[in-house]
């Protein structure tokens, strides 16, 4: 036997770890970290419920892209397009980078950026305490696209980057980092499956009375596996907001680590994931850190699920208030709907709180389709498809409130039934 | 018309027999008030008819104007113009008040091979039927029935009605809940609908709604069985001396009412 057959699929991932060109000393640095921590196994805390098997295994496992037939998202709106394709920008899709109030530059070109090299894999470092987040750290190592987005006016042209998926063995990790100017205010909508594997990385540095709006929606792919990760610093009088709108996917875990640093600065985190496990598996899995290290932050984390036919939901989320975040108001609630007996959803809701004048909450649901209320709109005449439509988009509205612009609501909304008209019975 | 010919029900879960051999036919623009005692069957009978789960029927059947009631899923009910009027209307977080009305009325349209109506002509139809019942149009604004007082959620009850227009109403207990405007309000809306071939079979405890709707006949069910039939002087016979006289000429047991 060789050493290469050997070697666990952990260590062969490792040693295939190459670092691109540009922040040279970053990469050495996450994979010194990287190397030190290891790759995740199932006795790791955070990884009991979601089998890492797939995202550590040297080649991704193969999956075809998924041909959808839906009118492209966000396709209406005013916005700065920039595309990449199974992990690759691609420059004639993409519109030019050049907008007022706002420097574009893509990882691997941008050499060493001077703003970006003082925060690439820093926030992420950062998130790596008290909880190791070891494919963070492999993404800032071995990262070879992604975007460096400075703002530093109020943009009200939202940048949308989309992920397309096309090779069935594409594995693709983009890191893009984020930096808002005082006072700068952008919205950022992400799309797409982006690979047969994907991890993403997106590092957020929101400076004083900023204002940083994020929506996500994973694509439609049924068989891509995908990891991401967000890693934002907060500061005063700053707003954090994201949501996520994720449907199929054999596995998708995102991870969202955020650092209150400012006094008054809010952070809200948000998600919508609707699975069927009827012909491919569907596994989802929400993992929160949100550290309170100032006073009078405000955080918000408002994530439901959706799962029928062997579906799998998971939240793992934690709020954290160090000693002296005092007022703070934390706030937590993880809900599963599951539309039938074979699907399984498990939370692990944690509040750890140093400071004594704070009010935080949480809340865990796990129900099913309200029978009565069921009975009640088909009394009127609604189809059971229909009404069961109607209550599960009722269950979702918390989560779909978090998102602030309405035009995006309703694009989100529009998905949601599009799914729910096609996942009946 | 509704025939409901020797229906016997009895729990699913459990062995306990509920109605146990009801016949009522309504015809075409009549209305029909029932009344007994508590636990006789009367909710059941509507919860038959328009198609809860947890019943088994027996024996027996109902037909609304040749449509076999209890072979048809409750929406196809509904589109076949029955209505229920729920003792406890229930609440719905999340669904609106006017996306369930549109979604309503416009699912039972479709199942006749109507048209959907069209957003405004919508809009103007609820604020025309929601201002005869002086049904606050903010409360439309809100999710079924949440937040809604007792008397608002039976007004809400009537509105629904109002709206779809259905050819065989059945009021479970509408007027329990109602203060004397509100009980008025909605004797006033119902009276609107009687139009010489709709329907209504009111359940009620209390002769004074009949004294708003005027009923053509008067039913007395008790153990599961309509045991008297007369016209409304019989609700008032009820109201002065109870139903012990009754319940006994028919043998049956105060408590097993
Ligand atoms: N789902 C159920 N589970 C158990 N018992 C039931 C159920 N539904 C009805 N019953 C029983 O059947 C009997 C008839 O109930 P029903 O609600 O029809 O009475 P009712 O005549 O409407 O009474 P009320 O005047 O109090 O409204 C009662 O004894 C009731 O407890
Ligand atoms: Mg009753």
């Amino acid at each position: 036997m060789s050493a290469v057959e050997k070697m666990t699929p952990a260590e062969a991932r490792l040693a295939r770890v190459t670092l691109p060109e540009g922040m040279g000393p970053q990469r050495r640095a996450a994979l010194d970290r990287l190397v030190a921590m290891g790759l995740p196994g199932r006795r790791d805390e955070y990884w009991r419920w979601t089998n890492p098997t797939d995202l550590i295994a040297p080649e991704p496992v193969p999956a075809a892209p998924f041909a959808d037939d839906e009118p492209a998202l966000f396709d209406d709106v005013e916005r700065l397009k920039i595309v990449f394709r199974d992990g690759v920008f691609d420059a004639e899709a993409s519109d030019d980078l050049a907008l007022s109030g706002i420097e574009i530059s893509r990882l691997s070109e941008a050499g060493d950026v001077n703003w970006a090299s003082s925060l690439y894999g820093t926030l992420e470092t950062a998130g790596q305490t008290p909880v190791e987040r070891p494919f963070a750290a492999l993404n800032t190592a071995s990262a070879e696209d992604g975007l460096l987005i400075r703002v530093t006016g109020k943009i009200e042209t939202p940048v949308n980057l989309i992920y397309i998926h096309e090779s069935e063995s594409s594995d693709a990790i983009l890191h893009h980092v984020v930096k808002l100017e005082e006072g700068a205010e952008i919205t950022v909508l992400e799309n797409g499956p982006a690979g047969a594997r994907a991890n993403i990385v997106m590092e957020v540095d929101v400076a004083k009375t900023a204002r940083f709006h994020h929506i996500r929606v994973q694509g439609r792919d049924h068989e891509r596996r995908m990891l991401t990760g967000i890693f934002a610093r907060i500061n005063e009088g700053a707003l954090f907001k994201s949501f996520t709108l994720s449907s199929n996917g054999a596995l998708t875990r995102n991870e969202c680590v955020l650092d209150i640093v400012g006094d008054d600065a809010n952070a809200h985190v948000a998600g919508a994931a609707l699975g069927d496990g009827k012909s491919q598996p569907f596994h989802h899995d929400d993992t929160i850190f949100i550290t309170h290290g100032a006073e009078r932050g405000e955080s918000r984390q408002v994530f439901k699920k959706v799962l029928k036919n062997g579906a799998q939901g998971i939240f793992q989320g934690k709020i954290l208030v160090k000693p002296g975040a005092q007022k703070t108001d934390g706030y937590q609630i993880s809900q599963a709907l599951l539309l039938d007996e074979d699907s399984q959803f498990l939370a692990k809701p944690e509040l750890e709180i140093y400071a004594d004048d704070v009010q935080c909450s949480h809340g865990s649901t796990t129900g099913a389709i309200d029978e009565t209320a069921l009975f009640y709109l088909r009394s009127r005449g609604i189809p059971t498809e229909e009404a069961t439509a109607l209550l599960v988009l009722s269950f979702l509205a918390d989560a779909i409130e978090e998102i602030e612009q309405e035009r995006f609501r309703d694009e989100i909304v529009i998905r949601l039934e599009g799914w729910l008209a096609r996942h009946r019975g | 018309m509704l025939e409901i010919k020797n229906l016997h029900v009895k729990l699913e879960e459990e062995d306990k027999q509920i109605l146990k051999g009801v016949n009522l036919t309504l015809e075409d623009g009549k209305v029909h008030a029932i009344m007994g005692p508590n636990g006789s069957g009367k909710s059941t009978l509507s919860y038959v008819l328009s198609g809860r789960d947890g019943y088994e029927v027996t024996e027996g059947e109902a037909h609304l104007n040749g449509l076999d009631l209890l072979e048809a899923e409750p929406e196809e009910r509904a589109a076949a113009g029955l209505f229920l009027a729920f003792q406890y209307p229930v609440e719905i977080p999340g669904v609106g008040n006017m996306t369930f009305l549109r979604t309503a009325l416009n699912s039972q349209r479709k199942a006749r091979g109507e048209d959907e109506i069209s957003a405004g002509d919508f809009l103007k139809l609820v604020r025309a039927k929601a201002k005869s019942l002086k049904i606050d149009a903010e409360m439309l604004k809100r999710p079924v029935n949440v937040g809604f007082s007792g008397g608002e959620k039976k007004r809400n009850e009537i509105l629904q009605m109002a709206i779809l227009e259905p050819k065989m109403c059945i009021l479970d207990e509408t007027d329990s809940g109602l203060d004397v405007d509100a009980m008025r309000l909605v004797s006033e809306g119902v009276n609107a609908l009687r139009d010489g071939t709709r329907s209504f079979l009111v359940i009620t405890h209390y002769q004074r709604l009949l004294d708003h709707i005027k009923p053509d006949y008067v039913h007395i069910m008790a153990d599961g069985r309509i045991i008297e039939t007369g016209g409304p002087e019989l609700a008032l016979e009820v109201e002065k001396n109870g139903y012990a006289a009754l319940l006994d000429k028919h043998g049956i047991a105060q408590e097993m009412a």
